[in-house]
């Protein structure tokens, strides 16, 4: 393995972490729309503001991690897919903006309204985000990026069969995972009615995903036959892999195995993205450029590896630490089914 | 030949049969541009306080602990809330400017991506750091015993000085590009680590870090102003405007201070952006400093003329000899009038800030209180805004001083933007956009602002240190 290689895995972890971290919280918007009418809605809002208010910017600088570690590892590439892709990475771009302060906004004003207004932009943007990420996907995984400066075709790059399916299905697996997770969350804070609901979504979710991965095998093989040939080849234990994970997350869900659940449900997506990398490794554009030829001196590579490294060690307990604290809430804290709010109102007591 | 070249091919034959295609390219160069300002002037405001406001709200929790006096802790909690929104939006407006490098410089990018990557990826890290343990700060107020609570708040702090320092090496890069050997165009070798540490880092970093304080501690203490204004008197906004205004008063001084070396350094590397900045045409050794005056046909007019002046300064020599743009190829001139406009705008506002410091210094000296006059307090008001202006007006000269090079005397701008048509829609787009952000932004942070404090004395009551303030 060379440090190319290495590199490349790291980014495809980042990725990963990516994908199902920030993509939860992706998810958590979906099922924010999805809520209902203001009042009906409101447990499912305040367990998902609760959830994901300590963790998601966390979360999202996986996305800045990616896209710094392939500027400085394999910057031809970033130049190739971020120029012929501006379309629909500006849309992404202004999407984050408008999730993330959507969702602080609505958090700091009292105002009904205004909660909806910032409420539904959130929820909104949350959806149009990766629906985008998933265009540029698909875009990349069917060879419709060329090298050079903005060369590839501006709109049928993004505009295309593997490109609406990457969209569609970055949505509806955004909204898988948040519904799993969102199970066990509710779970734990005891709250039977959401435990049921987004069990409920969760299954519903698994079943488009599932039904979405079959038609999208139609559409692979038409419409991006390089991929295909790698997913029905060396990537097909990948595949499988995925499809018994996913089996099992039904199950677990059914059996109302939350945690198990859980880990089934990440795994699924897991091994659909690795599937990916490794259908098409060791090209990293299709057909034009390998991860060994894309890479950045050596020099660079590795002051990289230096760089992560020392930095994962930082990172790994922080990150544990920010999870272990967020996650380990005794049960009983949320009191029913009404999520009481983090922050107590009467932290800004009168001073004695 | 290779797609590149049939291109280019296309793009003569263009230039040929429509006259109007190379002004349509630069209308989008020129909207690259714009975007490019755009994105970054709006993030940098709130980045300043990603960094500096941590550190105030630390400072007043820390105080709070020392001497148990609640007013700390109301003050520290309530920070805490504003600073959470303004975490948010600086996370989400920084965002877009990674993807900006890439969807309107690819060229730079795909070039120099691995010379000056390095501490991009170090400055995630940072961002990681700061973005974890802000959500265990937030979130953990009654959770944590009170010192260990602060002592989550600490990786914030460290984080965001770490971000702000990593990402300016990247932009002294630019101005000082080191650590690489270039082939005609291609870089044939690298060293990531000279690039991080080229010489404009040390001056570059520190005046922005200590900028960011500033921003921070002005911006804060203008709220506190305002509520004075209006008759406000408890002990409430004398804290709440006394420990941020100290904190920038503090800073002020000493950023003057690194200003002299930025601009002297520039002296010594960037002979041309000084020139600019100066609007000093011809070489000369007892170069005079103007202040003022407007530029007409090339020259300065109407200028007050310090004979020497800017040798004095550069050189701390008065027969030193300094560059004009004389020396300088005509086109490679940057655009005199915004340069020199944008610097005299930061050093006026940095000398009003010194005299503001100043006057709050001796009040609390001679009275241990801040001064009575409405002025005063007006003069507060304004400068919370001011001190981003100055923020703003540094960046222009910084950055356009650096034109027409997007790497000094390495690359053009010209050259590193990307080939997509229209991108100049999309800078439309923004345009529309960001005032719609701004103004949700600010919104939101006066609706945090205005819940409603505790009745109690501190808050409603009158402290003798602000009775006396004029009404
Ligand atoms: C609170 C903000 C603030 C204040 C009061 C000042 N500056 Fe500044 N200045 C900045 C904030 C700033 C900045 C925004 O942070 C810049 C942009 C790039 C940088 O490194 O710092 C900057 C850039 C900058 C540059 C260009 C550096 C370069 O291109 O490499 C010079 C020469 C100065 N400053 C000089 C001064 C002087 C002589 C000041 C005396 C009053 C001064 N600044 C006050
Ligand atoms: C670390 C940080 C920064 C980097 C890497 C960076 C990089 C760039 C790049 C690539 C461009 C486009 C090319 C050019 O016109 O020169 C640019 C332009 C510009 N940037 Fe920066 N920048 C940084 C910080 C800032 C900040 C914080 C501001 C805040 C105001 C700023 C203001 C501008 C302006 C005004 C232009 C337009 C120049 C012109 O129109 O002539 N830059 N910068
Ligand atoms: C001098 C200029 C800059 C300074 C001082 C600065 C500083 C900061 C700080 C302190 C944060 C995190 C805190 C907060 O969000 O409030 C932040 C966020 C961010 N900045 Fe900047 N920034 C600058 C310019 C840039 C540039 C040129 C880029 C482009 C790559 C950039 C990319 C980002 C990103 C991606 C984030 C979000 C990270 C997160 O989720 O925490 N910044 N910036």
């Amino acid at each position: 393995m060379t440090s190319a290689d290495t590199l490349m895995g790291i980014t495809w972890a980042g990725m990963t972490a990516y994908v199902i971290l920030g993509g939860a919280d992706f998810g958590g918007g979906f099922w924010d729309l999805a809520a209902g009418g203001t009042r009906r809605g409101a447990d499912q809002r305040r367990l998902i503001e609760r959830v994901i208010g300590p963790v998601w910017e966390a979360n999202h600088v996986w996305l800045i991690f990616v896209i710094v570690v392939l500027w400085t590892a394999f910057p031809a590439v970033f130049a190739a897919v971020f120029s012929t892709m501006y379309l629909p990475l500006t849309g992404a771009a202004v999407g984050i903006i408008l999730r993330g302060a959507g969702f602080a906004f609505r958090k700091s004003v009292e105002e009904l309204p205004l909660q909806r207004l910032f409420g539904v932009t959130f929820a909104t943007s949350s959806i149009l985000t990766p629906f985008l990420l998933g265009t540029v996907a698909g875009g990349i995984a069917s060879g419709r990026v060329p090298l050079g400066n903005a060369t590839g075709d501006l709109i049928h790059s993004w505009v295309n069969p593997t490109s609406i399916l990457g969209g569609t299905m970055a949505v509806v697996v955004c909204a898988y995972l948040a519904a799993v997770f969102l199970t066990a969350d509710a779970a734990r804070y005891s709250t039977p009615r959401l435990v049921e609901a987004f069990r409920i979504r969760a299954l519903g979710a698994a079943a488009v995903a599932g039904a979405l991965a079959l038609a999208g095998i139609a559409v692979l093989r038409k419409d991006a036959p390089t991929l295909y040939q790698g997913l029905t080849g060396g990537a097909a234990w990948l595949v499988l892999l995925s499809v018994i994970a996913g089996v099992a997350a039904v199950v677990f869900l059914v059996l109302r195995r939350f945690w198990p659940a859980r880990v089934a449900s990440v795994l699924a997506v897991m091994s659909i993205l690795w599937g990916w990398a490794v259908a098409q490794y060791p090209y990293m554009l299709a057909g034009q450029i390998t991860i060994q030829e894309a890479a950045a001196h050596p020099a660079t590579l590795d002051a990289m590896l230096v760089s992560l490294t020392v930095g994962a060690i930082l990172l790994v307990p922080s990150m544990v630490l920010l999870f272990v604290m967020f996650q380990r809430t005794a049960p009983g804290d949320g009191a029913g089914d009404d999520v009481t709010p983090q922050l107590p109102a009467d932290l800004d007591r009168p001073p004695a | 030949a290779d797609s590149g070249d049939s291109r280019s091919g296309a793009r003569m034959r263009h230039v040929e049969h429509l006259g109007g295609w190379l002004l349509q390219n630069e209308a989008d160069l020129f909207a690259a541009r714009q975007q490019m300002a755009l994105s970054l002037g709006w993030h940098i405001v709130i980045a300043c306080f990603g960094v500096g406001f941590p550190l105030l709200v630390l400072i007043a929790e820390w105080r709070w602990i020392r001497t148990g006096d609640d007013i700390y802790r109301l003050l520290a909690h309530r920070w805490s809330k504003a600073l959470a929104v303004l975490f948010a939006v600086g996370a989400v407006t920084g965002t877009i400017l990674s993807f900006e490098f890439g969807i309107l410089w690819p060229v730079f990018m795909e070039r120099f991506g691995e010379v000056i990557g390095l501490p991009f990826a170090l400055e995630g890290f940072a961002f990681f750091i700061e973005a974890i343990f802000l959500g265990i700060y937030l979130y953990s107020w009654d959770r944590l015993p009170p010192r260990v609570h602060l002592l989550t708040g600490v990786p914030v702090v460290l984080g965001g000085l770490a971000s702000a320092w990593f990402v300016v090496t990247a932009n002294a890069w630019m101005n000082q590009p080191t650590g690489f050997v270039l082939e005609g165009d291609e870089v044939v070798s690298v060293d990531p680590w000279a690039a991080m540490l080229n010489p404009a880092t040390p001056p570059e970093t520190t005046h922005m870090i200590v900028a960011a304080y500033m921003v921070t501690g002005f911006g804060v203490a203008a709220v506190y102003a305002w509520g004075i204004l209006r008759g406000r008197r408890g002990r409430y906004h004398l804290i709440g405007f006394s420990l941020p205004f100290a904190l920038a008063a503090i800073l002020t001084p000493i950023q003057i201070g690194v200003g002299d070396w930025a601009a002297r350094f520039l002296a010594d590397y960037q002979p041309a952006k000084l020139a600019a900045i100066e609007g000093l045409y011809e070489t000369q050794p007892r170069a005079p400093l103007t202040i003022g005056g407007i530029l007409i046909d090339g020259e300065i007019r109407y200028g007050l003329k310090i004979p020497a002046g800017l040798s004095l300064l550069a050189e701390h020599d008065p027969d030193a000899v300094i560059m004009g743009l004389d020396q300088v190829p005509e086109d490679q001139h940057p655009p005199v009038g915004v340069v020199r406009t944008a610097f005299q705008i930061m050093v006026a506002i940095g000398m009003g800030l010194l005299v503001l410091s100043i006057w709050f210094a001796v009040a609390w000296w001679r009275h241990r209180r801040p001064p009575r006059a409405r002025w005063f307090y007006r003069a507060a008001v304004a400068a919370g805004f001011a001190a981003a202006v100055a923020v703003e007006a540094g960046w222009i000269t910084t950055e356009v001083g650096r034109q027409p090079w997007i790497v000094w005397e390495v690359m053009r701008v010209s050259e590193a933007v990307t080939d997509a048509p229209n991108i100049r829609y999309g800078y439309y787009g923004l345009l529309a956009f960001y005032p719609v952000l701004t103004v949700a932004t600010v919104y939101v942070l006066r609706r945090v602002g205005s819940v409603p404090l505790p009745e109690s004395e501190d808050v409603r009551g009158e402290d003798p240190r602000l009775r006396e303030v004029r009404q």
